[in-house]
């Protein structure tokens, strides 16, 4: 009863639903002869606390990149303990003249955490308690260094589960998750990281302190919600996250379907959603990574396979099998060789891991990967894949392929080793090349990882120049000051210029 | 490269060359919110089915397309999209720029959560793309979001892409005795529990077995779809859920308007959908409304007006983060041609009071 009180305090507010305390001005006066790393430093710890920054030269190596490849330089890290000291540490920042990038537990694979422009690192991981859970309402609202996974066990006891589940769910944080709009395999059916965020309590640019979106259904007015989800740190922090919490299905079942071609493998996808049926999860795997993952954990998935189909089930017990027998029916139809339904939550639990397992499997193969992150059309996904392996054996790369099938994404994976000579040059190739090949069959650029610095030239791909000034409008209205994650997501040159000096009829 | 759509240079030359535009759907949410912008250039976009492909669950359509038309082609491949307007007759463009989700959204999320991609037309007329057409993408900001419930303010909505679902195997309304408050722990997935004081309506959607199984445990009676309340003097009310229980017994207590005699003498009308937080109240006079806005915002709520009540406020509140969303207003819309005063951008000089505070008296 007290977890809910709590809540009902946090959640309920007075008309109108916004918070935006005042933390006084910030100074806008800036004394250039302070504006060094010692006096950062110095003003971070008199602010926040001795101990709540630093600026060795290990703390800066360690925060100069996030699970990406791109490595930038931080001037200093700082570790807030709530919201109150990510205010003052963007105060602090915006006094130093300097930009400031968020990091949870830097498991990004686009370099959204990258520091760029010698920006004060803020580090959202000592901010990692449940604040409050409604079991009634399915609602708890979270600080944003709770890990992914860990908010799923405080909660599993009331028979709830936190839906996103990203490969990375151990390790990433909920503030993580926001900022990328993180999805996973069990997206599918339930949807990606905004759709299960109700409001976001935030710092702005400014330092001012907002919440966007609310407990109750509607706001009025523009989804700034729906903004800040997906803006990778741009449009400011986030210090406290309302989510949506999803029941516990009473049935679960996992399918295990191999194909000896993959062609075979995408046509039973397509099969099973025009049967009617939307899979929890809808996951494939390709001969080389179904190969390396058998080897790695021994989960019984067959090692001759072209293309194995791992998919989930759930629901009430007639429906779920009802659905399990059209999904062996579409399976065999197509040339399923074997249709394997998991007996028990054990061997549940051991497909899983084959799956989750990907990457750890990789590492026995080669030292280095480079994880493609891509979406296309569900039908494109055959076409596709014929390009993507041609790519791969034209710049002489191993290359696997383990993917969420059921929503078209892609995530190509070359396995390599760096100390090859000229082999990041033909790993870059490849990957341009896939890119390309996605965006011509009408996908997109990133289905889950975000954009980032990784794939930040890339937009013009996808956006014209008018989309892309668009997008450079809506940012700058959140963040004037152009403090927030700078050089992130749009590429220079997104504005296009005052829309008002134009004249009329002229197309920029 | 990205094409510029020939199908659309009407539009952007109308938008363009106007000195204030008003974009015009269906007209069937004509009066949500702010009132209509007078003198302003009605334009209207396109309609029809551009590409739907079954298999990948996605539908692209021009704004103008009626949500009966889209309903039909869909349904001729066994989907749906899950807009769900009162009336059929309203339009794509219109349901999303208004951003009323519909009576499902306790199973299917809200209306934006149904957009993929949206590409509208701007103040000077440029078409601007924001989002991507597959089901999952993270590429660049969530601009479709940010056009769901704009109410044209910051372009006109050209067309759109859409998420489908299969339709559900069977569809089933029935009421149940059990409390109101109970139903959602009783059953999995919900469509819509919906509750009006008197009798709890739910919506059990999904495979055949399982709707069985739930109409079995909510001990539930096969029942006609229900009405949604309607009147003259129309809004919607939204409060945390949480918060129904004492909003819903605040509502009862309005039933001494118009000499007592309990609500439904008074012509007030209310029925909330349980777990979402809105409530739909509808009523014969304008200040019953008033009254249900009072009661809403005292648990934290407030009510949008949909239709009537021309003397009240279309929203009661003043915007949550307004000098945020001014910013944005401006930076996409600098001169403020797109539906000037639809959304109350610019607060109330102080000393004035709220059209809210007066009653239309009619």
């Amino acid at each position: 009863m007290n977890t809910r009180r709590g809540i009902a305090r946090a959640c309920s507010h007075s008309v109108p639903s916004t918070i935006r305390r005042s933390l006084g001005p910030i100074d806008g006066s800036i004394d250039t002869s302070t504006d060094t790393p010692d006096a950062l430093l110095a003003d971070l710890r008199a602010t926040l606390g001795p101990d709540r920054a630093r600026a060795e030269p290990l703390e800066l190596a360690l925060y100069s990149r996030d699970a990406g490849v791109a490595r930038g330089k931080a001037a200093a890290v700082c570790f807030p303990r709530n919201g109150y000291d990510v205010a003052q540490a963007v105060r602090v920042a915006a006094r130093h003249d300097r930009p400031f990038v968020v990091r949870g537990s830097g498991t990004g694979l686009a370099g959204g955490a990258t520091p760029l422009d010698d920006p004060l690192v803020i580090v959202t991981t000592q901010m990692n308690r449940v604040l409050g859970v409604d079991a009634d309402q399915r609602v708890a609202w979270v600080e944003p260094g709770v890990l992914n996974l860990d908010l799923s066990r405080e909660v599993a006891h009331l028979g709830l589960h936190y839906a996103p589940d990203p490969s990375s769910q151990q390790a990433c944080t909920i503030g993580g998750n926001v900022g990328t709009n993180a999805g996973g395999p069990h997206c599918l059916s339930s949807g990606v990281t905004s759709t299960h965020v109700l409001a976001v309590e935030c710092v702005l640019g400014d330092g001012s302190v907002a919440q966007l979106g609310g407990l109750e259904p509607d706001i009025p007015g523009y989804d700034l919600r729906g903004c800040f989800v997906g803006s990778e740190g741009t449009m400011g922090i986030a210090t406290r996250v309302a989510v949506r919490l999803t029941p516990n299905p009473p049935v679960v079942r996992t399918l295990l379907l191999d194909f000896l071609s993959i062609e075979d493998a995408a046509a039973t996808v397509s099969g099973i959603i025009a049967a009617g049926i939307v899979p929890a999860a809808l996951e494939m795997m390709d001969a080389e990574i179904t190969r390396a993952v058998e080897d790695f954990v021994g989960a019984g998935y067959p090692r001759d396979a072209a293309a194995v189909l791992l998919v989930e089930l759930d629901g009430l017990p007639d429906g779920v099998a009802h659905q399990v027998r059209e999904v062996e029916r579409v399976g065999k139809e197509h040339g399923a060789r074997t249709v394997r339904v998991a007996a028990d939550e054990a061997e549940r639990a051991l497909l899983w891991k084959g799956r989750k397992s990907a990457f750890g499997a990789i590492a026995r193969i080669a030292p280095d990967y480079y994880l493609h992150d891509a979406v296309v059309p569900r039908t494109k996904l055959v076409d596709v894949l014929r390009q993507v392996y041609a790519i791969a054996a034209e710049q002489q790369l191993t290359m696997m392929n383990v993917f969420h099938a059921g929503d078209g994404n892609l995530h190509p994976l070359i396995v390599f080793d760096a100390r090859e000579a000229g082999i990041w040059e033909r790993v870059e190739r490849a990957g341009d090349e896939i890119l390309a090949a996605c965006v011509a069959a009408g996908g997109v650029l990133s289905g889950e990882h975000g954009i980032g610095i990784e794939k930040r030239d890339a937009m013009p791909l996808i956006f014209s120049p008018d989309d892309l000034d668009a997008q450079a409008r809506l940012r700058d209205a959140f963040d004037p000051s152009g403090r927030a994650n700078p050089q992130k997501v749009l590429p220079r040159g997104s504005r296009c210029g005052e829309l008002v000096r134009v004249p009329e009829g002229t197309w920029i | 490269m990205v094409a510029l759509l020939p199908d659309y240079s009407e539009l952007q030359d109308a938008v363009a060359a106007a000195p204030a535009v008003s974009p015009v759907g269906g007209r069937t949410h004509w009066e949500v919110g702010g009132p209509p912008p007078a003198g302003a250039v009605e334009v209207s976009a396109p309609s029809g089915v551009v590409t739907f492909d079954p298999d990948d669950l996605t539908v692209t359509v021009n704004a103008g397309t009626p949500y009966a038309e889209l309903a039909a082609v869909l349904a001729e491949h066994g989907q749906e999209c899950a807009l769900d307007p009162r009336d059929p007759a309203a339009t794509v463009g219109g349901v999303l720029a208004t951003g009323l989700s519909g009576h499902r959204r306790l199973r299917w999320g809200p209306l934006r959560d149904r957009v993929l991609e949206v590409r509208f037309v701007t103040a000077d007329g440029r078409l601007v793309k924001g989002g991507g057409p597959t089901v999952k993408n993270v590429s660049g900001f969530d601009l479709p979001r940010l056009l769901v419930g704009s109410l044209g303010t910051l372009g006109v909505i050209a067309r759109t892409t859409l998420r489908c679902q299969p339709l559900p195997a069977a569809s089933v309304w029935c009421t149940t005795a059990l409390d109101p408050f109970a139903v959602r722990a009783a059953v999995l997935r919900p469509a819509c529990i919906r509750f009006d004081g008197a009798t709890t309506h739910v919506l059990l959607e999904g495979e055949t077995a399982d709707v069985a199984a739930e109409l079995a445990a909510i001990s539930g009676t096969e029942c006609a779809k229900p009405a949604w309340p309607d009147a003259a003097h129309r809004g919607r009310i939204s409060v945390p859920p949480a918060e129904l229980r004492v909003l819903l017994e605040r509502l009862d207590g309005l039933g001494g308007l118009g000499g007592g005699g309990g609500l439904r003498a008074a012509g007030v009308e209310w029925a909330a959908e349980m777990g979402v937080g809105t409530v739909h109240v509808a009523a014969g006079a304008a200040d019953a409304l008033v009254a249900a806005r009072d009661a809403a915002e005292a648990v934290g709520g407030w009510l949008l007006r949909e239709q009537g009540a021309p003397g009240i406020d279309g929203f009661g509140i003043p915007l949550p983060n307004v000098a945020l969303m001014r910013r944005i207003a401006e930076a996409f819309d600098p001169t403020g041609k797109c539906s000037p005063g639809r959304l109350p951008l610019t607060p109330a000089p102080v000393g004035v009071p709220l059209a809210g505070e007066q009653s239309d008296g009619s």
